[in-house]
């Protein structure tokens, strides 16, 4: 009895004292911004973190585009509406389907390989030696990821989203035979810029920041050995795709009015 | 120019009752030593001694419980993390593993700590860079990366970075380890010689007492947390104290035990409960 009350008193502290260091880390990073002669990080990171998930991006996007125009064009036409396929598809995909999938493959994709890349740099004395040449980690390794993460999950949803508007389009009007014209000029008069895609866009951002935030904490904070850097890194994906899901619940509560 | 008769009888570093742990267990138990400046001091000790912990301590990475670390006369414990950074660069370390950045190659390594912390041309960085790589003998090898490197090699480019800004203090950790005997002669004809040529503070934590013992000045030999014997490496092997006979002569049972701490060895064998602790436990 008095065990398990002192285990989750443990775990209770254990929790608080990870997110006191996780936010530590980062209010520290996030301060430190990228300098200009320090551009160069940042682009790098861009580049390894947004564009290397470009192509699965677009893989994905399109493929989710696609069933989702074959499954909504199933159950539409059965009332004769196939033409708001268009409309239904793109706020689907600009509002949740977008930036939470996304949001899922940048943590699968980037999220894993930079707590990987962190936690080997730690492991193998890098980072302490930065630090003992005077060069602080937490300006020169994290903070160009952290804004690297923040500047390319938008973009990276978005391009989801188009490219699945895309899919669909191809699938509805090209394959299934919905008239073009109603598809896009519903989707035109359904979808507003401020009411849904600025904050799908929101929360991509906030998407891009949480799973960057996890994969660099937990690079940062991983047992320098073999196991304990697998294990930070399968803490990455875990953590991050359900810290997407559980937000993306919140963040629609908040901003959808319910 | 001889740096080391101007600062004689000058302490560099001053370790003052320093308290430290891990978790629950004591590390140093108020542990207490100098470095003279210019000298070469050994640091030596069994495996797990907390003579790598010493270095980070002195290098900042670490805080005491209690007790005074100081750097030049700075107390590196109180520093605010700028100063710290300022105070880290009149110091070089070389890491047992090299721990080159992996993602540049042995020029960019050696060239890293010129480009943040000064703002000379790009031609004197490269003319600078080439002279500390010459000096480790490795200046043919500046555009391979640390993959491509043998470990002595990654060694001496890591020594060749932990010297670019000409550290007044220069710490090694196991700079001996897993070295073959060619590369070992190497690597102690260059501490002696930048110790010599530059008159750097130098610090060597090692277990290797031969190799040690034939560049340093002063020897401390640390156990349980404390410094259990100190002088020349000569007046040290003429001590008769049984612990550092054992270490000095690599006894494998003495003082310090061969055994980690455990229980009755008769006992746990026959003992059934064990067996079942281990196995559903």
């Amino acid at each position: 009895m008095f065990a398990s009350i002192r285990h989750l008193g443990q775990y209770g502290i254990d929790l608080i004292t990870a997110l006191g260091r996780a936010g530590s880390i980062w209010w520290q990073a996030i301060w430190r911004r990228p300098r200009l002669a320090n551009a160069h990080l940042l682009f790098r990171q861009i580049y390894q973190l947004g564009v290397l998930s470009v192509v699965i991006t677009i893989l994905s996007g399109f493929s989710i585009g696609a069933v989702l125009a074959l499954q909504g064009y199933n159950q539409l036409v059965k009332y004769g509406s196939e033409s708001a396929l268009g409309l239904g598809v793109a706020l689907v995909l600009v509002m949740e389907i977008g930036p939470v999938v996304s949001g899922l493959l940048f943590a699968g994709r980037a999220g894993s390989a930079v707590t990987a890349e962190i936690g080997l740099m730690k492991a193998t004395e890098q980072l302490s030696s930065m630090e003992m040449i005077g060069v602080d980690p937490l300006q020169r390794i994290v903070a160009p990821r952290l804004w690297a993460g923040f500047i390319s999950m938008p973009i990276l949803a978005l391009m989801f989203s188009v490219v699945g508007i895309w899919g669909s389009s191809l699938i509805g009007v090209d394959w299934l035979g919905v008239y073009e014209g109603a598809f896009w000029s519903a989707m035109q008069d359904g979808v507003d810029f401020r009411s849904h895609v600025l904050k799908g866009i929101i929360k991509s951002i906030v998407f891009g920041v949480v799973v960057t935030w996890i994969s660099v904490y937990q690079g940062y904070e991983a047992e320098p050995t073999s196991e304990g850097i697998s294990r930070a890194t399968t803490r990455t994906v875990v953590h991050s795709s359900v810290a997407v899901l559980v937000l993306d619940f919140f963040l629609t509560l908040l901003m959808f009015n319910f | 120019m001889n740096l080391k008769a101007k600062n004689a009888g000058e302490d560099h570093i001053i370790i003052d009752e320093v308290v430290f742990s891990r978790g629950r267990r004591r590390i140093f138990d108020g542990i207490s030593l100098r470095v003279p400046r210019g000298k070469i001091v050994g640091i030596m000790g069994p495996s797990g001694t907390g003579k790598t912990t010493l270095l980070r301590l002195i290098g900042g990475q670490l805080k005491p419980e209690s007790g005074i670390v100081e750097v030049d006369g700075r107390r590196i414990p109180q520093l605010s993390r700028k100063d710290l950074f300022d105070v880290r660069k009149s110091m070089g370390m070389l890491f047992q593993s090299g721990a080159l950045f992996t993602d540049l190659s042995v020029f960019e390594n050696v060239a890293f700590p010129l480009r943040i912390h000064t703002d000379l041309p790009k031609d004197m960085i490269r003319d600078l860079v080439l002279i500390k790589l010459q000096s480790v003998g490795l200046r043919g090898a500046s555009d391979l990366f640390p993959s491509e490197l043998s470990g002595g090699m990654s060694r001496r480019v890591a020594l060749a970075r932990a010297i670019a800004l000409d550290p007044r203090l220069i710490m090694y950790d196991e700079p001996f380890a897993g070295l073959d005997p060619i590369a070992l002669g190497v690597v102690v004809q260059l501490i002696k010689d930048l110790n010599r040529v530059f008159g750097m503070t130098s610090i060597i934590v090692s277990h290797d007492i031969h190799e040690t013992a034939s560049i340093a000045d002063l020897i401390y030999v640390i156990s349980d947390g404390k410094v259990i014997g100190s002088g020349a490496p000569k007046e040290l092997f003429e001590q008769d104290a049984p612990r550092i006979q054992q270490f000095i002569k690599g006894l494998p049972d003495g003082p310090v035990p061969f055994h980690y701490p455990a229980t009755d060895f008769r006992a746990q064998l026959l003992s059934v409960d064990s067996v079942n602790q281990r196995q559903f436990g």
